[in-house]
């Protein structure tokens, strides 16, 4: 067995009275990226700032390479500060600095290059995270989202062995946060650093991922590859992974939500930079008006809630599943073409079948006559025309009934 | 124990008491290693020389008309409060003497200190107390850079080259002050004011005026210092917390000046 580069051994942090992290064990590898999910205000932060020594633990025993860091000598621990990065969550940009001088700031005070080397390695990383030009502005001139991509390249300057990366994308449009994820996944597999990532940004992180922790009042409830998280039999994980919390409140009124449009977009990029394909899907309810007469509209509603729900259960953790009308539920496959999607959709109608879906027929007296149509949107299209391709498609619908 | 303060009002009494008195020793270690560090990190090769010239311009330079301005007013005032006390006594021709030495050996320091206190002092603290409060501090910790070395020494050096400086500049234009009111408005013989400062004012009112001076910037800056970098561990947070950082920082420089004034005096007599 791997021998863990970061081990949390029974730690428990309170702040007055609260308490914060809960005899909390984890385990971060070498060379991995293991994400941090959780509640905001959970205790996230707080977990990545004992990793980077800014706070000690109350009890328990924090290793590091298999040193407990409390008994660490100061010189031992400046070495390890060397190899590790920190990303703020809100940033920490020095404000009477520059951006360049932001950048080069640990280059320059550790005097690791002639201050024309630094000059170049700031310049290209400004390239790189497409800031150029704004090396002579401060800090307060900047948008937040500008702010968050100066502090990853700061961050990333040093080509430390060890990122802490505190909600990175918080704030990103969802190109740039898509660009950013790639970035993180892209310089992880170049420079194979150990990243410790703290996000909100599910399924994306579970893309690059190769380990989620959920952090919980104050424990790990889960940690394992993404992959298994969707296997373990708990509720609480479910609901957060999910977004599923006060779906019960919201199901008298089915979401007409735009969700979708911003995975699409972050799907784009990656089709577009990288060339990944995805998939829509649409799947129609073709018998809404007669369940609609037959049961009224509230039933109705539930209805494509419930089918909704009962399709996401079946679905990938990085698929996306969202109603997209009174009588429509769209899917955003990614990494799929769309013979593959319909191979996924006959396996749906077999599973869906095969359950009986108790929900939908103590519902309802009627069957659900669903429709589905499929597109792999091209790299000039936009959300709106790959939904008409999908929707124009119904002449090579792929039928199935529930009943 | 709490069965003990229950019945006995006089233990509780005493174990409050000591938890202050605890308190008070823990700030007053945290203090004294806070000026040790400062001190180390100020001689630690490499160093900080542009830092320092930047804070000398920002301490020093910036701090000249404000403190020429009120050492001149204060002169002025002295030459008209020591010539109605001196008159009185026929002693007049001794104004010069009572000006420059009491700008020399008391004056000159205290209201150099004081000031930049007020203009500098303060802005040290709201500097770091912003710094903390947006993680920028623990940031440079990250970074493994000293954020005592990065930000404090600096300022430490600077006020060691500003103060005996700004010291000497207040007791100049102080005098000139005093000459104005004593030679020029009331109209004492000039040769009589210099002559007199010139057969009074020793060396070491001199060089006692400089030990306050270089005494007093430890005790403004490091006091502001620690207080804007420990901003998050008072009782208010965020703006508040910094606000509250620059007033007890402002209010602790001025009575440690004036308390440490007195015991220097005291030594140096």
């Amino acid at each position: 067995m791997t021998t863990p580069l970061i081990r949390f051994e029974k730690v428990k942090k309170a702040f007055n009275g609260n308490l914060v992290l809960d005899a909390i064990d984890l385990e971060i590898f070498q060379g991995e990226i293991t994400t941090i999910i959780g509640k905001s205000g959970g205790g996230k932060s707080v977990l990545l700032k004992h990793i980077a020594g800014l706070l000690q633990p109350d009890s328990g025993n924090i290793y590091i390479n298999g040193e407990r860091l409390a008994t660490m000598k100061k010189s031992q621990r400046r070495r390890l500060r060397r190899k590790f990065s920190y990303m703020f969550q809100d940033s920490a940009l020095f404000d009477f600095m520059t951006v360049g001088q932001n950048i080069g700031l640990p280059l320059r005070e550790h005097r690791l290059f002639p201050e024309a080397e630094i000059q170049t390695i700031v310049q290209k990383k400004l390239e790189e995270f497409d800031l150029v030009g704004i090396d002579h502005e401060y800090p307060s001139q900047l948008s937040g989202g500008m702010k968050k991509r100066v502090a990853l390249a700061r961050a990333l300057v040093t080509s430390p062995e060890v990122i802490l990366f505190d909600e990175p994308t918080t704030g990103l449009d969802p190109i740039r946060k898509a660009a950013v994820h790639t970035m993180i996944a892209d310089y992880q597999h170049r420079f194979g650093f150990t990243g410790v990532l703290i996000s909100h940004e599910i399924p994306d992180v579970f893309y690059f991922s190769q380990r989620i922790a959920m952090l919980h009042e104050g424990k790990i409830i889960y940690a394992g590859a993404p992959d298994q998280l969707q296997k373990i039999d708990d509720p609480t994980v479910h609901a957060f992974i999910r977004g599923f919390e006060g779906r019960t409140e919201i199901a008298s009124t089915p979401s007409i939500g735009d969700g979708w449009q911003r995975r699409f977009s972050e799907e784009m990029t990656r089709l577009q930079r990288h060339r990944v394909p995805f998939a829509l899907v649409v799947l129609t309810i073709e018998n809404m008006s007669a369940i609609v007469t037959q049961s009224g509209p509230v039933v109705a509603q539930k209805t494509v809630t419930q089918f909704a729900d009962n399709i996401q259960r079946h679905l990938r953790l990085t698929d996306t599943c969202e109603c997209i009308g009174s009588n429509a539920v769209l899917l955003l496959l990614p990494f799929t073409r769309a013979n593959q999607a319909r191979l996924v959709c006959a396996k749906l109608a077999r599973e869906l079948n095969a359950e009986q879906t108790q929900q939908i027929r103590a519902s309802m007296d009627s069957c659900l006559a669903v429709s589905a149509g499929f597109t792999e949107p091209a790299e000039s299209d936009n959300s709106e025309q790959c939904l008409d391709q999908a929707l124009a498609q119904k002449e090579i619908f792929y039928k199935f009934s529930i009943c | 124990m709490a069965d003990i303060t229950r019945k006995n009002p006089l233990a509780s009494f005493f174990m409050l008491f000591g938890r202050v008195i605890i308190a008070r020793i823990r700030l007053l270690g945290q203090y004294a290693l806070f000026i040790a560090g400062s001190f180390v990190q100020l001689l630690v090769w490499p160093w900080h020389t542009n830092k320092i010239v930047q804070q000398v311009y920002f301490i020093g330079m910036k701090s000249v008309s404000v403190v020429c301005l009120t050492a001149a007013f204060t002169g002025m005032v002295l030459g008209l409060q020591g010539y109605y006390t001196l008159v009185k006594v026929g002693s007049e021709g001794l104004l010069g003497a009572g000006v420059a030495l009491t700008m020399i050996r008391e004056l000159g320091p205290v209201m150099t200190a004081i000031m930049i206190t007020a203009r500098a002092g303060s802005a040290m603290a709201a500097e770091l107390g912003i710094m903390r409060i947006s993680e920028q501090i623990d940031a440079l910790a990250t970074m493994d850079i000293d954020p005592i070395r990065f930000m404090v020494s600096p300022k430490l050096g600077a006020a060691l080259i500003s103060f005996p400086l700004l010291t000497a500049m207040c007791d100049v234009v102080g005098i000139m002050g005093g000459y104005l009111t004593g030679v020029i408005m009331l109209g004492i013989d000039p040769g009589i004011f210099f002559a007199r400062i010139h057969s009074t004012v020793e060396l070491h009112d001199v060089t006692g005026g400089f030990i306050k001076s270089l005494v007093f910037s430890i005790v403004v800056t490091t006091v502001c210092c620690y207080n804007g970098y420990n901003a998050h561990r008072g009782p208010e947070f965020g703006a508040k917390g910094v606000s509250m950082a620059t007033t007890t920082a402002v209010v602790i420089s001025c009575v440690l000046v004036l308390i440490t004034d007195y015991i220097l005096t005291s030594l140096l007599l």
